[in-house]
């Protein structure tokens, strides 16, 4: 055990937990990676390309290497992070991306041929022969590629979303965050606090006594104030992954990842935080400093060692050693030791090395040994070699600030020479500023102090007063910053660990002219693992500015894209999976067609009765046919609540919808309707209906189901945006009434039954009528006499909530008539027979011309749409509507089939026309189709071959009126 | 995004729906002898710049007006919103 | 310099001292026959082919920033050629066949991977939809294939069956169509383009274009006046901000489209899939991560970024259609600016300024269309005649009526 004494872990219980099969001991406040490590287990995954042995790096959500495959079954969770993942009892996790053991990968042969893998090589090779790439190269390249392992089984946990607002988001909860949120919380602002880790204090947790009290202490005490504080929201275990316009960000806190089960509990939630004022307080990664064989398990970040040593009482080895070229360095040194860690020698790259009372040497490390796990480092110090044994290495090369969340927006991060970091530069989010060690502020004093100012500031900004709070004493030794980007030599020194991204390879980039960091980037794959480069991308913006010779500054960065870490693809969905992955909407008569055994299909939101089986029926068709028999027999009921209804009032309501529909309607009577066709302004078909004119200054106007929406926003559009000086007021009613379409030619007997006193003889209640009037002793109803099926019909509107009572009550008034329920395939077999265009036809390609309605258009007047439908071009379209039976009665009309003329060339320049709508006609006994064909209406008669290749199919087809059922429409005016 | 409605205050984006260029308020005259040029122009071409855009959305989710909002299409800053029926019609209520 | 497997065994064997720089880095002249405003794939693709097929010399590519550092560096790497109308569909099967020679020709491995892609039907219009395009798919000599669900649940058997809200009732599935590695592409048609003469100039952006009545003489450059005897203008998003140089207002907007990639993966899904009832498509990488997309943001934009409310649509539309993603982790969401055309179709063609010719619409589909919009813009340039798979796609079809409207959606760009 590497246990040392101290630290914020909770010795009084033992959690089990399993890594690679074997079964080890942690305490409550270890992480996998700390636990692990308190195991003696160096060795925790293997790296992308090479597969080389790879440690811990890192103590924090930089981490490159130590990447496992946690829980197992439909909860496997790959690459995630040991040094992140909160230890609990139970924990099973996995090392990933290895053939064979981790510590025997049949992979590692990579490695032994590395130098063929070099940057971009697999741009230049396997090219030949052509068909290897798929066959053979490819092949094994994607068996090669990936890290962790999908289970291939559904999430099982559940998720939610939630929102918050607040005048000041705090990201952070180290140091300056702390300060930041103290400050702001006092003033009485609303302000939230969020940070990654499952215990506030960031990098106070990490070191030994930043304050004049323990940190322990201190945190524990404002947390107490924390509580009492209503205004103030702090949240643990959760990270800002992004930021995006007018303060909005996305958070996601993970509710339940450490427990072994969410028990009932969603696993995490995805929270959009809007905020006016936002304080960035996300601290800084430590710099490594690439040397040859820098990637060995045991070599991490120095103040991932102390962090390891302070906060969590582990150390990787018994005997350490550190490369710094900074005070950093020394610091973990001392922590170290005063843990009783032996140092085994400080590796200082400053030419004035501090007296210590352990071993410094001034010199630069320039290799290591040790196949799974390190043994000793390469010290080069005045042209001298000498091997230092030690178990680990802490490296020290600096800071650079966490500023990617600042940078989310258009704004770059700007090279600070005197600081030489990277910060913040303009353009950055508005409203955010950046606080503590992300602003370079590097003293634990100096983070604490610009904390505390920046809520001052931001809430001044809202015009909220907040006082400076006392604040404890604390270390404020800034880290100073002579950089050394990496040790010269030959080598291969990492870069990104990763993706395996070396010195060399960075040359290389240079050498070959891929030079811009963009390219450097896309060419070697630097940065675009699973870190995004936390740990290497400045370094190598650094060794390519050196080979350029151009400065940093001028070299600059890629761009800082979100998440800040990654996501998991369930919590930003919402939970919302299955059937609730949108609404359902559901019809008036729903539950009662329910209880008829309807069958069911999704119209865009809606769900609708497809057909009823009744018992004896085999299939659909005998259902639907049925249903069709009935009506064209007798008399069938159909809910049409779908179609959108749109109410128009107004003195100038006639004016209104002269302008917004093709033909005229100003000019409708009062109690008549008329059939509408609306164009978009570019002159296309967009949507038809029926407008009914209820009273002079009102009218009902439907849509069709796919454009009730888009329609009532077209129509306010023209009412607010193009004539606001029209007396015109518009709702959608779409929800309001149920409408029920009776059709057949027993429809008027089954409507004189239930409606209250009105007549309904032709001559009382024509074809095109309309009246507002009472049905079934006294519920109010507007009645229509318009046909979609061809036959004496009307359609029945009355309040929702009557709907289904309506329908039950048609079809038991009925029964002597034969009234039968019918669903939206009779109601398309209907007017498929009768040759009405539906959204086959209206499917935003078509003009009015096609579909013979171009006289429709009316030229005395504006209407949208108008001007543009005469453009040359549609007007030479010479497709329209026809009907297509098979010359063989045996044969099937198949909808999407194209039309060619008998003997011509199946190819897209022969290509006459498609098939728009297809079914089968019990009617007519036979297959029957609708299509556009061009110059259709001269070539009634003639056999034309309806072509789908897909199918292997080809059909000839005779021509006929698209009207296939009394296309004089005697039936539906009688 | 968040959209400063005149009426009701900052909503957010996502109860909006977008049309596109303020311009589609100056619909010419569809009898104009000239119409046929003019339509096309209306239709088809856009400003289209990367800077100040006026531009209509519609509070589809909300009070269901059309608001002409002035925003930065380089950083998606909101310089203001108005009733496009008073932009049209000249004058605020 | 020519790329082999040998020559790679052979740099890795003595220490890659060995390769040359991939392009070289020329100053511009004062004087080009051709310059191609705008550096990445379509601009870099013209280049190649007038040089290499058409025989041109004097060519200059232009670009304000890096070699591919448009919509070419930041896409979803999908190619296809599955296009419903007549006026798109024989272009984006030459675009097809081009990539099928590739890597090849450029000497260039741009891993164009022919796995599939599979559009997945949810209901019967839907059906009748699909059989017409994949209808006209095949009679324009390209691939298609209509599956029924049961062969689609053999193809990707986690995909959401049996409990979702739009059921999964089958799909069209074009074999040919797969992937390619987006940069690759540019870097493959930039080296080719080199080799052929081209200078390639980067951080050299046009500031203005110098007419003279109604003849295009040369641009104005961020570093300085270059003679041009024609001028091609491939810039994607920025479109409009460089034609309005030239006082041309244009049927485009710019808007963002987000993509997303996850975490590296072990292999999961081979092909790529569209969720025809959500805003989703998704393939996995050679390098193992799951790249996918949705629908663009919806508003005019040039800011290389999107918001919340998309990036959560498209992660629920994806957790719809196939609930095993969900441990997968995002690793990285970014915003492309597309030139959303009024008709979602693309314009290859000539404009009123004479010299002046302009390759631009080709809102999020731009990358699969890379070889033929290079090969017809080139076409172009050298015969002044639009090559025989681009005719339809004039600057003037808007005005003529002809639109080239897919989705049959009319001049609304946020809806293609």
């Amino acid at each position: 055990m590497s246990r040392l004494t101290g630290g914020l872990i909770d010795r009084s219980a033992a959690l089990s937990f399993t890594f690679d099969g074997r079964t080890y001991q942690g305490h409550p406040g270890d992480t996998l990676a700390s636990a692990l490590l308190a195991n003696d287990v160096r060795l925790m995954g293997r790296s992308f390309k090479y597969h080389r042995p790879r440690g811990v790096f890192s103590a924090g959500s930089e981490e490159p290497n130590a990447l496992v495959q946690l829980r197992r079954g439909a909860r496997q969770e790959p690459n995630t992070r040991a040094t992140v993942a909160e230890l609990f009892d139970g924990l099973h996790a996995t090392s990933q991306n290895r053939v064979g053991t981790l510590a025997f990968d049949l992979m590692a042969v990579n490695d032994l041929v590395a130098p063929v893998l070099a940057a971009g090589f697999y741009y230049k090779t396997f090219m030949w022969p052509r068909a290897f790439w798929e066959k053979l190269y490819e092949p094994v390249i994607r068996r090669a590629a990936g890290l962790g392992r999908l289970s291939q089984l559904p999430d099982p946990d559940a998720y939610d979303t939630g929102f918050l607002h607040a005048d000041l988001l705090v990201i952070g909860g180290g140091a300056a965050g702390l300060a930041a949120a103290l400050t702001a919380a006092r003033s009485g602002a609303r302000v939230i606090l969020a940070d990654e880790d499952f215990r506030l204090g960031g990098r106070l947790l990490a070191e030994r006594d930043p304050l004049e009290m323990p940190v322990p202490d201190w945190i524990a005490a404002l947390e107490a104030e924390f509580a009492s504080l209503p205004n103030l929201r702090v949240m643990r275990r959760t990270t800002i992954w992004g930021t995006f316009d007018h303060g909005v960000h996305g958070a996601v806190e993970r509710v339940s990842d450490h427990l072994a089960d969410p028990g009932g509990r969603v696993r995490q939630t995805l929270w959009r935080i809007t905020a006016k004022r936002t304080i960035l307080a996300s601290g800084a990664t430590e710099r490594h400093i690439p040397f040859a064989d820098n990637d060995r398990p045991g070599i991490m970040l120095s103040g991932a060692l102390r962090a390891y040593a302070n906060r969590w009482a582990v150390t990787p080895a018994a005997h350490v050693a550190i490369f710094t070229n900074s005070e950093e360095g020394h610091r973990t040194a001392r922590d170290l030791a005063a843990k009783g860690v032996g140092i085994a020698a400080v590796i200082d790259a400053r030419p004035d090395v501090p007296k210590t009372e352990y071993r410094t040497l001034h010199g630069h490390v320039t290799g290591s040994r040790g196949r799974l796990g390190l043994r000793s480092v390469q010290v080069t110090a005045a042209g001298r070699h000498e091997w230092v044994d030690c178990g680990a290495l802490g490296v020290a090369g600096g800071w650079n600030p966490n500023i990617q969340i600042a940078s989310h927006h258009r704004g770059r991060p700007v090279w600070d020479e005197a600081a030489q970091t990277f910060l913040a530069g303009p353009g950055g989010p508005v409203g955010l500023t950046v606080a503590g060690a992300a602003a370079g502020q590097g003293s634990t004093a100096q983070a604490l102090a610009s904390g505390a100012r920046a809520a001052v500031a931001a809430l001044a900004d809202l015009g909220i007063a907040a006082q400076l709070p006392a604040l404890p004493v604390a270390e404020d030794q800034a880290p100073d910053a002579t950089p050394l980007w990496h040790v010269p030599g030959k080598g291969r020194a990492w870069v990104d660990f990763q993706n395996d991204v070396t010195v060399k390879d960075i040359a290389l980039a240079h050498q070959e002219n891929m030079r811009p960091v963009e390219h450097l980037k896309r060419w070697t794959t630097l940065g675009m693992a699973t870190d995004q480069g936390k740990t290497a991308n400045v370094t190598a913006i650094a060794v390519m500015s050196e080979l350029t010779g151009q400065p940093i500054a001028a070299t600059g960065t890629t761009v800082f894209r979100p998440p800040y870490t990654p996501v998991a693809l369930s919590v930003l969905g919402g939970g919302d999976t299955g059937p609730q992955f949108r609404p359902r909407r559901l019809t008036p008569t729903h539950s009662w067609a329910e209880a008829q055994g309807a069958a069911f299909t999704e119209v865009g939101p809606w769900m609708r009765a497809q057909y009823f089986p009744r018992p004896g029926e085999a299939t659909w068709r005998d259902s639907v046919d049925r249903e069709v028999l009935a009506v064209r027999a007798g008399v069938g009921v159909c809910d049409v609540t779908t179609l959108g209804k749109i109410d128009v009032q107004g003195a100038d309501a006639g004016a209104f919808l002269d302008r917004v529909y093709a033909n005229a309607m100003a000019s409708l009577k009062v109690g008549m309707v008329r059939y509408g066709l609306m164009l978009r302004e570019d002159g296309f078909v967009w949507d038809d209906g029926t407008c009914a004119r209820l009273a002079e200054t009102q009218y009902v106007v439907t849509t069709t189901t796919a454009n009730a929406g888009t329609i009532y926003r077209h129509m306010e559009f023209c009412r607010q945006c193009l004539w606001p000086d029209l007396d015109v007021q518009l709702i959608s009613t779409t929800d309001a009434w149920a409408q029920l379409a009776v059709a057949g030619p027993r429809a008027r007997d089954l409507m004189s039954r239930i409606v209250d006193g009105v007549d309904l003889s032709n001559a009382g209640f024509p074809f095109m009528a309309c009246a507002s009037l009472t049905v079934c002793g006294g519920l109010r109803a507007r009645l229509f006499r318009i046909s979609f099926s061809g036959e004496l019909a009307y359609e029945i509107a009355v309040p929702a909530r009557h709907g289904a009572a309506l329908m039950a009550r048609l079809v038991e008034a009925g029964a002597d008539l034969g009234a039968t329920p019918y669903g939206t395939e009779a109601l398309g077999v209907l007017r498929i027979e009768k040759g009405h265009a539906a959204g086959n036809e209206l499917n935003g390609q078509t003009t009015a011309q096609m579909l013979g309605l171009g006289r429709m258009v009316n030229p005395k007047k504006d209407s949208i749409g108008a001007v543009m439908s005469r453009r040359a071009g549609m007007v030479a379209d010479r497709r329209v509507l026809v009907g297509l039976v098979p010359v063989d009665p045996a044969h099937s009309v198949v909808a999407g089939s194209h039309l060619f003329a008998e003997g011509a060339v199946q190819d897209t320049d022969h290509d006459q026309g498609w098939i728009t709508s297809a079914c089968h006609s019990p009617h007519l006994g036979s297959a029957i189709g609708l299509g556009f064909l061009e110059d259709g209406a001269a070539r009634m008669g003639e056999v034309i071959i309806a072509a789908n290749p897909l199918q292997g199919q080809q059909t000839a087809l005779r021509v006929t009126s698209p009207h296939f059922i009394d296309p004089d429409g005697g039936r539906l005016r009688d | 995004m968040l959209i400063p409605h005149p009426l009701l205050g900052l909503r957010d984006a996502s109860e909006f729906t977008y049309l596109g260029d303020a311009a589609l308020l100056d619909r010419p005259d569809g009898m104009a002898p000239d119409a046929a040029a003019r339509f096309h122009d209306y239709v088809h071409l856009r400003d289209n710049p990367a800077g100040l855009h006026r531009e209509l959305w519609f509070h589809e989710q909300g009070d269901r007006s059309w608001l002409v909002v002035t925003r930065n299409t380089l950083t998606h800053e909101i310089l203001g919103a108005e009733l496009a029926r008073d932009v049209k019609t000249g004058g605020a209520a | 310099m020519r790329y082999s497997g040998f020559k790679v065994l052979r740099e890795a064997l003595t220490g890659h001292k060995g390769w040359q720089p991939i392009w070289r880095n020329p100053d511009p002249q004062p004087a080009y026959d051709y310059i191609i405003v705008g550096g990445g794939g379509h601009g870099l693709a013209t280049a190649y082919y007038l040089a290499r097929t058409f025989r041109q010399a004097r060519i200059a590519v232009l670009e304000k920033s890096w070699l591919g550092s448009g919509n070419i560096g930041r896409n979803t790497t999908i190619i296809r050629s599955n296009y419903g109308l007549p006026g798109n569909q024989p272009f984006y099967e030459f675009s097809m066949k081009l990539w099928e020679g590739l890597e090849q020709e450029l000497n260039f491995n741009a891993m164009i991977s022919q796995r599939g892609i599979l559009n997945l039907i949810h209901s019967d219009g839907q059906r009748d939809a699909y059989r017409r395009r994949g209808n006209a798919v095949m009679l324009s000599g390209a691939d298609a294939e209509l599956l029924d669900q049961a062969q689609v649940r053999r193809m990707y058997p986690w995909l959401n069956y049996d409990n979702a809200r739009f059921p999964i009732k089958g799909g069209l599935l074009q074999r040919r169509a797969g992937t390619a590695r987006h940069d690759g592409v540019a870097w493959g048609y930039a080296r080719g383009a080199d080799l052929a003469g081209v200078d390639l100039i980067q951080n050299c952006e046009v500031t203005g274009f110098r007419i003279d009545g109604g003849t295009l003489r040369g641009v104005e450059t961020s570093r300085g006046y270059i003679a041009a005897g024609k001028v091609g203008v491939a810039v994607a998003g920025s479109t409009s901000r460089v034609m309005a140089q030239a006082g041309m207002r244009l049927p485009i907007e710019s808007h963002v489209l987000q993509a997303f990639v996850t975490e590296g993966l072990k292999p999961v899904i081979d092909g790529v899939i569209t969720f025809g009832a959500g805003h989703f498509y998704v393939s996995q990488s050679d390098k193992g991560g799951l790249v996918f997309g949705g629908d663009i943001d919806g508003y005019n934009s040039y800011a290389q970024r999107g918001n919340l409310g998309v990036i959560e649509d498209v992660a629920q539309g994806g957790m719809a259609l196939m609930p095993m993603i969900g441990r997968a982790r995002l690793l990285r969401v970014w915003g492309g600016i597309m030139d959303m055309s009024m008709d979602g179709s693309p314009i290859i063609d000539r404009t009123p300024v004479r010299g002046l010719y302009l390759n631009a619409g080709w809102c999020y589909g731009g990358f699969k269309a890379t070889p033929a919009s290079g090969y017809a813009f080139a076409h172009l340039l050298a015969t002044d005649t639009p090559h025989p798979t681009a005719r339809a796609m004039r600057l003037d079809r808007f005005e003529r009526g002809r639109p080239i409207d897919e989705k049959g959606m009319g001049a609304t760009p946020n809806l293609h």
